[in-house]
């Protein structure tokens, strides 16, 4: 049932067309904007690119957050979802999985494209694409609690970026962090156990809070 | 907080027909009674309704009558679970609901305003996927064929009429069996036609044994069903303001029930 959920939004993202990718668009088009803006200058570029790809990838996840619930919410999904046999907190964790694999999940194989555009070193290369596939579960899972916040208002965008950033912050700081350690060489594993220990929280208490949050607003 | 070892099974892809659901999942003959007691709702900071009593047998039904605001959808919801209630019991077979909301969950179709159609997914994704949600590997056929739109199977939702959508939203309910149906003004943007097929689908429904509560003004026959008016249980704001205890509430209604 729950794999069949996450099927099912994975359809939907897919008949959903350009509009479910554009958080990737949105993260390629930023980042490529940076050497045009900064200049051709490749000691300052691979030194930037850690952190202008990391802060992209954190922007496109959160872009993409404020449809999570709100569409089931508008045409009476989410009651359905609330009424069948799979208990809340897996169907947000369905969904949550679902919106990392339409957006995380294309950042993290988007990114070494783009960081070898911004001259980042192989060994960042690497790292980078690890501290992303640990951080944009993150990212999702956080953002699904903001999201399940937000799901009844009319423009939750901007007040879901409010909630959230700070949540962000330390996701931002220990994956450029990671990526960091591996560019000067003087490890990376402390920034990415932090990272994993992060997921795994999150994966424990977003769906947790998001469900709760949802049955307030079914109230 | 539903129990977390129900949903294993559930988890670890164990679905279709052979994952049970705790409780009855058809309306089989000499199943419970559905009983409220005294239920009261307030919305905000406003008290809707109060002392709403009533109790259904196998095969019956009870239409919910009431000026618009007087609190229809919210004891839909009520009974639901979807909502909270501000006092009152709700049983089944004797059980109170609290103890048990996932089992209460599993034996009702609660078809609300919203026909939760999405534009991409065909009516038959869509009816399928609501089975999914309910355990089940598929709807049953004939669910589309009911409400006379068996050949719009293979359409996305986005080109259904609104009244096209209305008739896919309450195949559900035969998409999967389950004993008590909580219908809110089911038959909104409705033709006549599929007036008289709801009605016909109510009526099959009770005499297999299957309840109903019908939001209803009027406009559907339901017969022999029990009449609950909920203006008669609204709370009068001025008697609230007054302070006057014998005026705060409705007497209770000694009526059928």
């Amino acid at each position: 049932m729950f794999f069949r959920l996450v099927g099912r939004e994975l359809t939907l993202a897919v008949r959903g067309g350009i509009g479910s990718l554009m958080a990737v668009v949105f993260f390629v088009l930023a980042v490529t904007l940076f050497p045009l803006g900064v200049g051709p200058e490749l000691g300052l570029l691979s030194r930037i690119a850690p952190g202008v790809v990391w802060v992209a990838a954190l922007l496109a996840a959160l872009l993409s957050l404020d449809r999570l619930f709100v569409a089931d919410h508008e045409d009476g999904s989410l009651e359905l979802l609330m009424l069948g046999a799979l208990p809340l907190e897996f169907v947000v964790l369905a969904k949550t999985a679902a919106h990392w694999l339409t957006t995380g999940l294309p950042l993290a194989a988007a990114a070494p494209v783009l960081a070898i555009l911004l001259n980042m070193s192989v060994d960042g290369l690497v790292v980078l694409v690890v501290s992303l596939l640990l951080g944009t579960p993150l990212l999702s899972l956080i953002g699904a609690v903001g999201a399940a916040l937000t799901v009844s208002l009319r423009r939750g965008g901007a007040l879901i970026a409010l909630l959230v950033l700070p949540l962000y912050v330390p996701v931002l700081i220990f994956g450029v962090g990671a990526v960091e350690g591996a560019v000067l060489d003087v490890g990376v594993r402390a920034n990415l156990s932090i990272l994993a220990g992060g997921l795994v929280g999150a994966l424990v208490l977003g769906p947790l809070a998001a469900a709760a949050a949802l049955r307030m607003t079914a109230e | 907080m539903p129990p977390i070892g129900s949903a294993f099974p559930v988890l670890l892809g164990l679905t279709g027909e052979g994952c049970k659901i705790p409780g009855p999942d058809n309306g089989a003959p000499g199943a419970a009674r559905f009983e409220a007691q005294d239920v009261a709702c307030i919305r905000g900071e406003r008290p809707v309704f109060s002392g709403v009593s009533f109790s259904l047998e196998p095969g019956g039904a009870l239409a919910l009558v009431g000026a618009n605001g007087a609190g229809k959808s919210s004891l839909l919801r009520i009974l639901a679970g979807l909502l909270g209630r501000a006092g009152g019991t709700l049983r089944w077979d004797g059980a109170p609901l609290d103890d048990d909301w996932p089992a209460h969950r599993s034996r009702l179709h609660y078809v609300g305003h919203l026909d939760a159609v999405k534009p991409t997914l065909t009516a038959t994704e869509t009816l399928d996927g609501w089975a999914h949600l309910r355990g089940r590997a598929r709807a049953e056929a004939g669910a589309l064929a009911a409400l006379g739109i068996e050949d719009l199977a293979d359409v996305p939702g986005r080109y259904l009429s609104a009244g096209q959508r209305r008739r896919l939203a309450l195949a559900r309910l035969l998409a999967t069996p389950a004993p008590l149906w909580l219908l809110d003004e089911p038959t909104v943007t409705l033709d006549a036609e599929a007036t008289a097929r709801v009605a016909a689908m109510i009526a099959r429904h009770r005499s297999d044994g299957g309840m109903a509560v019908v939001a209803t003004h009027g406009e559907l026959a339901l017969e022999g069903a029990r009449r609950l008016d909920l203006d008669r249980h609204a709370i009068a704001a001025d008697a609230l303001l007054a302070g006057d205890e014998t005026g705060a509430g409705p007497e209770p209604e000694h009526e059928a029930w």
